[in-house]
């Protein structure tokens, strides 16, 4: 059996940071396995422009942002197998894989990265009711049929949800010679960012339907048209506010789940809100030396967020490689959201192992404003900061210093919560 | 006196901005709560411009299709012309990041360029 | 001219292609679908049922019997997947007491083995997951589970090697008796027979009363059903019925053959045939009442609804036989729950009475076993890598929610009677079956099956027809 320190699971963007943190952190046996066949995961399909503010301080499409970490990955002689479907991981980090050239393998690794992304919501998890014809697509899949393919889904569109990749899709669609009639979303607010709504919907016309779903379907073979209602606050429709759109495509984006059976098969322990894995400071699940960053940890919005984490994951899992990861020592303080803050990522922070700096990460669960991000280090609030807004679209976060930390050294719990001003 | 409806896109609060005009001079900016409101308004009443991203076929490569953009920003107005430019484009793998497409695509002094690598069969 | 035409690809129709194909006559089935297995057959509650629910003496009560003893031995021959996983009917009262008693008397009566009547703690301690106030429960070890569409698939593949002919796409419009039998005007043209058999499933009226003056009619009664994870699949080892009561009929919960949990069906009559579309009401329904006999059911795990039309006819009976008005018209109508059950026995009934009719011989070249699609994971690891090393896609995950390979794919693509659309590939090997339904893998499908037939990939389908996926090529309307 082949072995490596760093088995990093899925080769898109928090792969690759990952990889390449854990080679500038002193690794340099680390294996990608990339079940597509090429590097770079979601964002090859993702051809709009957004990308990178953050981290490259220009506006990149997604391709040319992969494109970045994928040359980097290259020039450090970083390792990688592509069209491999990892099978399983068992807790001891035996990692079982399948190509077309290898058949099944297995690999030994000291570390492993979990990186796998997530899954678009289907429409039956929704229970949307009607016929199931053809032209029923998540916005992904259409989006991979578009622009991976260069082939039409459909010629009018109906889109139910808001999320960035429905808004991204809506436009694409006009572009292509599409007409999209309107976009539904069932949440009285939208789920995708403010920029897209104006860009890919206003800018082209579409209406934003909010507190409206799809309450059936139409066409055996192929989809004819769907019937849009209002809904009330529990998400009801309302009778007598139906509306039938006719239409040949309607395109899903209502959702997005981590994909972690390989995770639950190790036995990594899972957070039910997040449906990612259950992590510490380190980004390190409960199984040790096993590490979890990106889409498969939680749903990130902005891609250079995911980079950033992944950055974190590779640095710690090179700690833990070399052994200079502090074991003993300092407290675990459990980090508590509550009062709209439907969870924090990491869950738990050990003072001796936290780097100078650490960033919490967190949504809400509500659209708030005027309100404050507070923080409190048990009973004592130690960060008060004052929001316009803060939305379930976008994700948020507070910085703890090390510093701050170890002057409370009985500290148990740290709050994370909303406070209305 | 012409009156401009516009979302701000600069913080999620996507305060929504009227915007007062008399012909090309912008009278008054209001419903934003914050100066990047303003900023944002003036800009876009009196300038907007977007990046264009599209793809094209690809011949003889690994990949069907290559993603493309407009190298820089180009007026709102030209958008679909510059979508329009790429209609029945096919380039020759290989393709890289960079590449021109089409140069100066729909008049707009702006040429379109690919985002992705594309290597030959 | 054929000697038997036989309208229907459904499991009654696919059964009486298999068993008629053991004799020296030849058979063609017209199916109006581009597939087989697209109708009451596709969407159903997969159960082999132990046979205590039809009257005693009832032609149901006899044929679910004989197809439930039937059914082990047909799997293996014919390598499809069916497991007797038992089932139990529960009973929350003891004022309902005696309907469990009629069922467990007329089950015996009716010939069903090894039932048992068990009370709250044996129901308990053999399914934990049964509703605290259960009083009783019929267990019935003979009920089964299966795959219904590779049971259909598998009997029209072994009918196609055995010669029966399969033309799909082919919608009979008319029936006219001639000299020597009978002449099916369809969309493709008209065919010639000796003798018909009507399986045409929520059609056999319409056929039916092309030919008699008997009329009779099939009501579709709709089955909605939601479908839950896998991650829910053991929730539940057997399948659980409702004792139905004044309070009406419950759902069954059930584990699936491929570890899904089903949950289902409403039981709606409607008049339109095609009306296979869930409503709201339906849908609410299965989910309000999936509770009762059943607790802590993880229903955040649905990964999709369907519904399916069951061929009720008023007498609640199966018709099968030659017509008084029509010789050589061979009915197999009113195929109903407990029809995927009976299916060996009715594919049998069928085949001896035409046997008798035709004074059919058997063949001596009867081909009485077929494989399956090969599913890697029945292998032992050395197995499956040898598999790889000859057939490198078996080495290409497609689906990745089920696991399924590019090689098994390609393999029910090239057997007899091939998935020519997406469905088609997904009821032969699951693929886009799993919990992303297919998002992920469709595309892919989608190429392979392009690549495999020569065609493009705008003319692959979802389910024949009109169902195209894709309908252009970006930009070609501007």
């Amino acid at each position: 059996m082949k072995s490596y320190d760093i088995v990093i699971i899925g080769g898109g963007p928090a792969g690759l940071a990952a990889a390449v943190s854990a080679k500038e952190n002193g690794i340099d046996s680390i294996l990608i396995l990339e079940r597509d066949k090429e590097l770079g995961g979601i964002l090859n399909q993702c051809i709009h422009n957004g990308f990178g503010l953050h981290t490259f301080k220009e506006e990149l499409t997604g391709p040319e942002y992969a494109q970045r970490f994928i040359d980097q990955a290259e020039k450090l002689g970083i390792e990688y197998k592509l069209n491999t479907m990892v099978m399983d991981i068992s807790p001891q980090k035996t990692v079982t894989a399948m190509n077309r050239q290898e058949g099944m393998f297995e690999i030994q690794a000291k570390a492993v990265i979990l990186a796998m992304g997530c899954r678009e919501r289907s429409r039956g998890a929704l229970n949307i009711p009607g016929y199931r014809p053809a032209g029923i697509y998540s916005a992904g899949t259409a989006q991979r049929l578009v622009n991976m393919e260069g082939l039409m889904p459909g010629r009018e569109v109906v889109i139910l949800g808001s999320g960035d990749i429905g808004l991204i899709m809506a436009r694409r669609m006009t572009f292509e010679g599409a007409k999209v009639k309107v976009v539904a979303e069932l949440m009285p607010y939208s789920g995708g960012l403010k920029r897209n709504i104006v860009q890919c919907l206003d800018d082209y016309g579409i209406p934003l339907k909010l507190s409206h779903t799809v309450v059936d379907i139409k066409g055996r073979k192929r989809l004819e048209g769907v019937t849009l209602a209002e809904v009330d606050s529990n998400g009801k429709p309302i009778p007598g506010t139906e509306e039938f759109y006719s239409c040949d495509t309607l395109l899903l984006s209502v959702g997005l789940i981590p994909e972690n059976e390989i995770s639950n098969g190790m036995g990594v322990q899972m957070n039910p809100v997040t449906s990612g894995p259950e992590v510490n400071e380190s980004l390190e699940t409960n199984i040790e030396g096993v590490f979890a960053c990106g889409n498969v940890l939680h749903v990130h919005d902005l891609v250079d967020f995911v980079s950033e984490e992944a950055a974190t994951a590779g640095k710690n899992a090179a700690a833990y490689v070399k052994g200079i990861r502090q074991a003993g020592g300092g407290r675990d303080v459990r980090l508590n959201p509550v009062d709209g803050v439907r969870y924090t990522v990491p869950m738990m922070v050990n003072t001796a192992r936290m780097d100078e700096n650490l960033t919490i990460r967190f949504r809400v669960g509500g659209v708030y404003k005027n309100c404050y991000v507070s923080t409190y280090f048990d009973d004592e609030r130690v960060i008060h900061r004052k929001r316009q807004i803060v939305a379930p679209g976008e994700m948020e976060e507070i910085r703890l210093t090390k510093e701050q930390l170890l002057k409370y050294p009985d500290l148990e719990t740290i709050t994370v919560k909303i406070e209305e001003a | 006196m012409e009156i401009r409806k516009l979302t701000c896109i600069s913080c999620p609060m996507g305060c929504p901005l009227t915007v007062e005009m008399e012909g090309d001079e912008i009278i008054s900016v209001t419903g934003n709560t914050c100066k990047r409101g303003d900023v944002y308004a003036r800009k876009e009443v009196t300038d907007p411009t977007r990046i264009v991203t599209s793809t094209v076929k690809v011949i003889g490569g690994k990949a069907d299709m290559v993603s493309v953009k407009t190298r820089e920003d180009v007026p709102k107005g030209k958008v679909f012309d510059c979508v329009k430019a790429l209609k029945g484009v096919e380039i020759k793998a290989p393709v890289h990041i960079g590449d021109i497409i089409v140069p100066d695509a729909a008049g707009t002094g702006i040429d379109i360029v690919a985002t992705k690598n594309v290597e030959e069969v | 001219m054929y000697d038997v035409i036989i309208v229907g690809g459904g499991v009654s129709g696919a059964a009486s292609a298999r068993e008629l194909s053991r004799y020296k006559v030849s058979v063609c089935v017209l199916e109006k679908e581009e597939d087989v297995c697209c109708g009451t057959s596709k969407a159903n509650s997969a159960i082999v049922h132990a046979g205590y629910d039809a009257a005693t003496g009832s032609l149901m009560a006899k044929l679910n019997v004989r197809g439930n003893a039937m059914m082990e031995q047909l799997s293996r021959d014919l390598d499809f997947p069916f497991k007797r996983i038992g089932s139990l009917v529960v009973c929350l009262s003891e004022e309902d007491m005696p309907g469990l008693q009629a069922l467990y008397d007329r089950g015996v009566a009716n010939g069903v083995k090894d039932l048992q009547i068990l009370n709250r703690e044996e129901v308990l301690a053999m399914e934990p997951n049964i509703v605290d106030n259960v009083y009783a429960a019929l267990y019935a070890p003979t009920a089964g589970i299966v795959c219904p569409f590779n049971l259909n698939i598998a009997l029209a593949e072994n009918a196609c090697e055995n010669g029966v002919d399969f033309k799909f796409d082919t919608e009979v419009q008319n029936i006219r008796k001639t000299d020597s039998g009978w002449a099916l005007d369809t969309n493709q043209g008209t065919y010639e027979t000796k003798y018909v058999v009507n399986a045409a499933g929520v059609y056999s009226d319409k056929l039916h009363n092309m030919v008699s003056e008997k009329k009779i009619h099939i009501t579709p009664r709709r089955g909605d059903y939601c479908l839950l994870d896998k991650n829910a699949g053991n929730h539940v080892s057997k399948t659980i019925f409702a004792l139905p009561t004044k309070y009406g009929k419950g759902v069954l919960v059930s584990p699936t053959i491929h570890g899904n949990l089903l949950i289902g069906p409403t039981a709606i009559d409607i008049e339109d045939k095609e009306g296979t579309n869930t409503t709201r009401e339906g849908l609410e329904q299965v989910i309000g009442k999936a509770g009762q006999n059943v607790k802590n059911l993880p229903m955040r795990q649905v990964i999709t609804s369907f519904a399916g039309l069951r061929a009720h006819e008023g007498g609640h009976e199966f018709l099968i036989g030659e017509l008084d008005d029509a010789e050589g018209f061979i009915d197999c109508a009113g195929i109903e729950s407990p029809g995927l059950t009976s299916c060996p026995a009715i594919g049998e009934m069928v085949a001896n009475i035409l046997k008798e009719k035709m004074g059919l011989e058997e063949k001596d070249n009867f081909i009485a076993t077929r494989k399956g699609v090969l599913d890697p994971d029945t292998l032992s690891r050395e197995e499956r890598e040898e598999l790889i090393r000859k057939e490198p896609a078996y080495g290409n995950i497609i689906c990745r929610c089920e696991m399924i390979t590019e090689g098994e794919i390609i393999d029910a693509i090239r057997r007899p009677l091939g998935a020519r659309s997406l469905d088609g590939v997904k009821r032969r090997t699951r693929a886009g079956m799993g919990r992303c339904q297919s998002g992920f893998c469709s595309p892919r499908t989608m190429e392979i099956l392009a690549r495999e037939w020569g065609v493009s990939m705008s003319d692959i389908t979802k389910a024949g027809g009109d169902s195209k996926l894709v309908v252009g090529t970006n930009k070609d309307t501007i």
